[in-house]
């Protein structure tokens, strides 16, 4: 039976990431996404885990790796500055293939920006904020059940890929608190980094010839061997043979797109009869789910399409869910960033946006007026895609 | 991503309701608005009005606080939303009860007021409020608290005291036991005194509970 | 490197219970000439992901290596706070007092009015005293030594690795090809005696008058001192919350 509880987003962060067995913390202050770490400082040591406030984020996130090699589950947790600042650690990450979660409390921007109010600017920085060509997992609930559940499983797909997982969050869904349905411990589903099954003089940990995920080894465990951000080989060691570097590369990108099938969530809802599909994630899929409901109410035929995973972006779902649409909303908290992956996906339709960066949530009203907009005076100009509808 | 399988969706969260249906508005929607100064604990009054109705009461309900940058003294508020059904969109949109406790939230925050709405303004701090047509009460709530209680903190308390008598959104016994959870042991006896003493304001208004 | 192998058999630390940690620079690559849990993080970075390590595995040894550019500029933050800490890391920082690998820019502690790519007219920059900075900043375990004499380099980790806490060894190293080359020093052996004839003992600087030490390095252990280290004081925490005392 689950467990009902009242809580903001960022304490189930927290506590799904203890549930998930993260052992090890490392942050550095930053609004909104601090109640994480104020939750793990009192919550980790219970339970024999390590918290660290460290002197930035920079080094927030190289501990985390450090002690991921070290044979824990760790996390960090930031915002906007602060994710900026992460992203040459998170590349080494992505490049050494060190499992940890790195979490993102949206909040407006650019550069300081509105600190305490919520936006959804960070999705593409989320993807390519590092330097060079890497895989990235990046997961963003809209709802704080889902929370806990994206927050277990961002350890599971980082454990199971060897690689750092985004959890994407944003101000509103950080501060707000409603009903959550914490599961029994004993009904989620743990997955740990499996360990080499040959004596350490055979192991490979970075072998691109049987599997596109080799086993990892921890530090201190016998199996001595080098990690690096520089290219290596197979055996961990640095190379600029170009066939092993590429080889490398492929191996990594192919990782997560192979895997794409047990990566990708995603959320339906009405497309099967929809005439106007509303593609939105995050916070901003709650301000959709009320605008359908009241479209629908109003004799519309409107469904949303809302990715959980955003990134690998789920392609082929959305083509399929949207095929029968005469029409595709996107609607962001943000001037335009997945409007273009929609955009580069989805050729058939008109593809219209909804973008709102005052650090307001979209209300509902607004998206219901831009639908009814649009069916009352036919195709917006082109250049109308990226103006706000408020 | 070669293959021809046909994806399925596959939301985590199958207990989200579908809005398909459903009014915009959920059933039994009541939205309520708290507002004051940074460091009056409005926040966390709120959260402890969401708490009292999804731990003690079974309903649903969604706190969501909105800061400035400043952490004392600039205007802040917290709409909660207590429904029968899950809540989506988590900020309020047509509020049913407005409190203010300060003269610049009032200012900033009485907006999307409904047409019935009832607020409950600081008789001392909330001098200027415009009569719309709505239900306006006026309790001395911090005065209360600073004079009678000594213990300006204890605003809170007595505030919630005072939403809960004038509302009916919770029952008394659910809030308390929300208050309870949060405060220290020893903290227990003032704020039980705070909380009765909003209860008792609230009586003395001339209209009766709303709910 | 031999210092580090040498040392950390003289302390008895099997291969398997140590980590060497090396950063981005003329001592970046030594992590990988080692057999042992090697680790080789982004340019100035060596000491978070030595602090997460250590945090993660309290009973093993990890050893940084690193040089004047990685530890004092782009990693400058992370040195104090480390040192501050008192975790127990053993940092060698090798100060060749130069940019060597990416072709012989000033450093913080190359010495003012050096010449370099980026200081055609002379560096304005005062140096940094690194051994200064690690004992003002926290660092329990302080002490300097030179490539000029491996003997002594090798007793001075040593030393480090059997402190519990943060302990920092400099050692000042030659790059003739990049900064002696421009900087009167150009060939090895002759920069390496150049180095060993500026060395004064820590023993022997009492005795002598100050305007000898003008230009020299004051080797040996220069502070050692107790201090709680930060992951046994951790460890304390974790025994108090489990008991459920703040």
């Amino acid at each position: 039976m689950p467990h009902i509880r009242s809580m903001s987003g960022n304490a189930v962060i927290a506590e799904a990431a203890i549930a998930a067995g993260c052992r090890f913390f490392a942050g550095y202050p930053i609004t909104p996404s601090s109640e994480i770490a104020a939750v793990l400082a009192e919550e980790l040591p219970k339970v024999g885990g390590v918290f660290l406030q460290m002197e930035d984020e920079i080094a927030a996130m190289g501990a985390i790796i450090g002690a991921s090699l070290g044979g824990m589950k760790t996390m960090t947790a930031t915002s906007g500055p602060g994710f900026s600042l992460k992203q040459e650690n998170l590349g080494f990450a992505c490049m050494a293939e060190v499992p940890c979660v790195v979490v993102n409390v949206m909040r407006g921007g650019p550069s300081t920006g509105l600190p305490t109010l919520p936006a959804q600017g960070d999705v593409m920085q989320a993807r390519w904020g590092t330097h060079g060509d890497h895989p990235i997992i990046v997961l963003y609930p809209a709802d704080l059940t889902e929370m806990y559940h994206q927050t277990v499983r961002a350890f599971n797909l980082a454990e199971q890929y060897r690689t750092p997982v985004i959890l994407l969050s944003d101000e509103l869904l950080g501060h707000m608190s409603e009903r959550v349905e914490i599961p029994d411990a004993a009904d989620l589903t743990i997955v740990n980094r499996r360990k080499p099954d040959v004596p350490p003089e055979q192991y490979l940990p970075y072998d691109v010839r049987r599997e596109l995920v080799p086993p990892m080894a921890n530090f201190f465990e016998g199996y001595r061997y080098h990690v690096t951000g520089l290219t290596h080989d197979e055996t961990g060691f640095p190379t600029e043979d170009p066939d092993l570097a590429e080889a490398q590369l492929r191996r990594l990108m192919l990782k997560v797109s192979a895997n794409a099938d047990d990566i990708l969530e995603w959320e339906e809802d009405g497309l099967a009869d929809a005439e106007i599909a509303i593609f939105a994630y995050g916070a901003a899929a709650r301000s959709v789910r009320e605008a359908i409901a009241e479209l629908r109410s109003l004799g519309v035929r409107a469904g949303l399409f809302r990715p959980i995973t955003l990134w690998p972006f789920p392609d082929k779902a959305l083509h399929l869910a949207v095929s029968r649409a005469g029409a595709l909303f996107v609607v962001e908290m943000n001037m335009g960033q997945m409007i273009r992956e929609v955009e580069r996906s989805i050729r058939h339709i008109p593809i219209i946006g909804v973008h709102k960066v005052s650090g307001q949530p979209i209300d509902p009203d607004e998206i219901v007026f831009t639908v009814r907009d649009y069916l009352e005076n036919g195709t917006l100009p082109r250049n109308a895609v990226y103006q706000m509808s408020v | 991503m070669g293959d021809t399988k046909i994806p399925n969706p596959k939301s985590q969260n199958p207990n989200l309701p579908s809005p398909l249906g459903r009014g915009a508005g959920g059933e039994g929607r009541y939205e309520l608005r708290f507002s004051g100064e940074g460091g009056q604990g409005i926040i966390l009054g709120g959260s402890i009005l969401a708490e009292a109705a999804i731990l003690h009461q079974g309903k649903y309900a969604v706190q969501s606080p909105q800061y400035g940058s400043r952490v004392r003294g600039g205007p802040t508020k917290v709409d909660v939303i207590v429904s029968d059904s899950p809540i989506l969109y988590p900020r309020a949109t047509k509020i049913d009860f407005f409190l203010a406790l300060a003269q610049m939230s009032y200012n900033q925050y009485a907006t999307d007021l409904a047409d019935d709405a009832v607020l409950l303004v600081d008789a001392n701090l909330v001098p200027h409020v415009i009569e719309n047509g709505h239900v306006i009460h006026r309790l001395p709530i911090v005065e209360i608290a600073k004079i009678e209680l000594d213990n300006e903190v204890l605003s809170n308390s007595v505030a919630l005291g005072a939403v809960v008598a004038l509302t009916g959104i919770v029952s008394h016994e659910a809030a308390w036991n929300a208050i309870e959870a949060r405060v220290p042991a020893k903290a227990r006896e003032i704020n039980r005194r705070a909380f009765e003493r909003g209860l008792e304001a609230a009586e003395l208004c001339p209209t009766k509970p709303v709910k | 490197m031999k210092a580090i192998v040498r040392a950390m058999h003289e302390q008895g630390i099997a291969k398997d219970d140590a980590a060497v940690i090396s950063g981005i620079g003329c001592s970046g690559r030594m992590s990988s000439y080692l057999d042992c849990n090697t680790l080789h993080t982004p340019h100035g970075r060596t000491l978070p992901f030595a602090t997460g390590l250590k945090m993660a595995r309290p009973n093993k040894s990890v050893i940084v290596v690193s040089g004047d550019g990685d530890s004092m500029a782009i990693g400058g933050n992370h040195f104090i706070h480390a040192c501050r800490r008192n975790i127990d890391l053993t940092l060698i920082v090798a100060n060749n007092f130069t940019y060597g690998l990416t072709g012989g820019q000033f450093s913080p502690t190359t010495p003012a009015q050096s010449w370099a790519p980026t200081a055609p007219f002379g560096t304005l920059e005062p140096q940094f005293d690194i051994c200064e900075m690690a004992q003002a900043a926290g660092a329990s375990f302080v002490a300097r030594s030179t490539v000029a004499n491996l003997k002594h380099m090798t007793e001075m980790i040593r030393l480090g690795l059997e402190h519990k806490g943060m302990s920092v060894v400099e050692v000042i190293s030659n790059c003739h090809v990049n900064y002696g080359r421009k900087n009167m020093h150009p060939e090895a052996p002759e920069m390496v005696n150049w180095i060993r004839e500026c060395c004064v003992d820590k023993e022997v600087i009492e005795v002598l008058p100050v305007e000898a030490l003008e230009g020299k390095f004051v080797v040996g252990v220069l502070s050692q001192k107790q201090r709680p280290e930060y992951a046994a004081q951790w460890a304390e925490i974790v025994e108090r919350a489990k008991n459920g005392r703040h």
